[in-house]
Formats: structure tokens, sequence, C-alpha cells
């Protein structure tokens, strides 16, 4: 009996912790330009962040509000995490399952900073955090960390 | 007549606003002298360093784990390069406000403690910050002294490795050193690095 227990257990913990691996895929920026393409959504917010970066983590919630008080429209807020690929299981899962993370979460998978950051945007020095708003065929790229309702401005205006 | 001058303040601070933020400089551009407070206390520009060919600009700061990560490899750029006329002159462009860690005192502490062989440099009101158009930590500016005046020769990372694990890293802080040396232009000149951004005071 104790053993069956042990298992069911073992597997509890074996199935939460590949569930929530899953919460957060890697991404490269083809498959992130085929996520926005092939979405149903018709607005993306995608935020370019690291659990290193503390004014991002500042800002995180708001976006989580902002998904979380337009759930009505078509609305997709993807979280792209920069972290080092070698921090996804160590930092990136824990950090996500410890905030409740709703929206998806991403960590990007790729190895030249010189191609990515002038494929999301040429303007983009590379700093975080950083946001991308794509409406349509329409883009604003935004360098620099947002208030509530900085982000809901912006996100009013496309 | 009031209209026109409403107007023209107008176009004047939306000027000021674009200048704050300013474009960052490329190769090529005249690199702006400065005159700024080292954690010794005394004032440190170009001049400071007579017998120099160029100069290692790094915008770093006490905080961001990148500028942590590159700490390390600024020190050893310094001691492979002073003495062979490239100092590195490293420059805090946060606000001590925005960043509490990133005060003077604070920078002190830290030059102190790691034993900075090169001036750590305070950016009161990140005047210089903007000219060079810094926009994250770290940020360097590679600059060398011509006949016409210091003069950008690189922008961009310190190499291509911030998790300092790649067995073979393209080391182009060194390599554009490499070229200067020898007379010729560097091959490459400019190269893009996540960090982390310029902290400011809240905009009012």
């Amino acid at each position: 009996m104790k053993i069956k227990s042990f298992l069911y257990v073992f597997l509890f913990g074996v199935f939460s912790i590949s569930a929530y691996s899953q919460n957060v895929k890697l991404l490269n920026i083809n498959q992130l330009n085929e996520r926005i393409k092939n979405g149903k959504d018709s607005t993306y917010v995608v935020n370019f962040w690291a659990t290193w970066c503390a004014p991002c983590i500042k800002e995180l919630p708001h976006f989580e509000k902002l998904s979380a008080e337009h759930k009505s429209e078509k609305l997709a807020v993807l979280l792209v995490s920069l972290d080092f690929k070698s921090k996804l299981s160590s930092n990136v899962v824990p950090f996500v399952k410890r905030k409740k993370l709703k929206n998806e979460v991403f960590l990007l998978n790729e190895s030249s900073p010189q191609e990515f950051i002038d494929r999301i945007d040429p303007s983009w020095s590379g700093s975080i955090p950083a946001t991308l708003f794509i409406k349509d065929d329409k883009r604003k790229f935004v360098e620099s960390e947002f208030t509530y309702e900085q982000l809901l401005t912006e996100y009013k205006k496309l | 007549m009031k209209k026109i001058i409403l107007l023209f303040a107008l176009a004047l601070s939306a000027f000021l606003a674009q200048a704050q933020t300013g474009t960052t400089l490329k190769a090529g551009d005249t690199a702006p002298d400065f005159k700024l407070k080292n954690v010794d206390n005394k004032e440190v520009s170009f001049g400071s360093f007579p017998n120099a060919k160029g100069y290692i600009v790094v915008f770093t700061c006490n905080t961001c784990p990148y500028a942590v990560g590159y700490e390390q490899r600024i020190i050893d750029l310094d001691k492979k390069f002073k003495s062979q006329g490239y100092p590195v002159i490293a420059i805090n462009p946060n606000d001590p406000e925005a960043s509490t860690a990133d005060t003077f005192n604070k920078m002190q502490d830290l030059a102190k403690e790691k034993k900075y062989p090169f001036p750590y440099l305070f950016d009161a009101g990140q005047k210089i910050t903007d000219e060079y158009g810094a926009k994250r930590t770290p940020h360097i500016f590679i600059v060398s002294k011509t006949a016409k005046g210091n003069v950008v020769e690189y922008v961009g990372a310190i190499d291509n490795d911030p998790e300092g694990t790649k067995t073979e890293k393209v080391k182009y802080a060194e390599d554009v050193i490499a070229s200067l040396k020898s007379g010729q232009k560097p091959a490459v000149t400019q190269t893009k690095e996540i960090g982390c951004t310029v902290k400011r005071k809240a905009k009012a």
C-alpha cells in the first residue's frame, strides 16, 4: 500500500513537472512569426523580458492585467524570455509557476543577437524590457518599461 | 502671436525630448569629450591619459546582471590594453534615484571591493550617456585618437558570449584594438547584444 501511494505521489510529481515545463516552450523568431501569422487573434503584444531583469518583473503584472481585462477582444499577449537557455528549468519554469503567469510564456531559442535583435526591430539596441505591438500589418516597437496606463495607451492606439 | 510662441515652445520641447534620448553614435562619429567625477573624487576626461592612442569607453553599472557578468572581462581588457595605449574608462549611465544601487557611494564601494584598475565615472544628469546614445549596460564605445580628434571606431558588445560558457568566442573588442594597432580599420564596427536599459527617472 505504501509503495502504491508512493508511486502515485511520484507519478503526480513527474506529471506536474512536465506540465509546467510545457508552459515555457522554446521558440525561435521564425516560430514566433508563424505563431503570430497563424494565430486567431488580430492584436499581438509581445513582451521581451528575463528573470534577471528587475524592471521586466515589475511590469509583468501589467501584461497579465492587459490580457485579463480584454478577454473579449482578439488580443494575445506573448511573454518571450531572453534568459539563457541553460536557465529554462532552473529559473524560468519555477518563476512562471511562482508568479502563476496566465499569458503564454516562451524562451527565445536564438543564438545570434546580431540577427535576432534586428529581426524583431532594427531600432532595438538589445536592452530589456522591450515590447512589440502587432495589429494586422502594423508594427510598433517600444524599448522601455511601462506603467499599466502607458501600456493601455499603447494598446488602445493600435 | 501667443499661439506662435506656444507652437515654437512645443516644437522646441519635442526637439529637446528627442535629443535627450539621442541616437547612438556610430563608427566615424566624433567621440565627445567629458569631464566626470571618478570614484576617487577626481575628474577624468580623455586628457587624463596623455599617452593614450585611444580609449575603451564602457557604459556599465553596479546592478545589471549582464554588467556583473562582464565585470571581470572589463577588468581584463584594461589590464591587457592600458599598457598598449587603450585604457578602459567606465561610466555609470544610470540615474541614482531610479536605480538606488547605482549611487556614487555604491559605485565607490564596488570599485574598491573589486579593485577596479580603471576610472569608474558618475554621469550627473546622464548628459554624456545621452551624447553617446548609450542604450544599455554594458555598452562599449572604442575610440581612437587621431589628428582630427577622437573618433568612434566601434560600438556594441565586448564579445559574443554574455553567459561566459562558449569555448570559441568572438572577442569583438580585442579584435577592434588589434586592427587599430596595426593601423587598420576594424572589420566589425557595430554589434548588438541583450542588456539592461539605462535607468531613468520616471517622466512626469
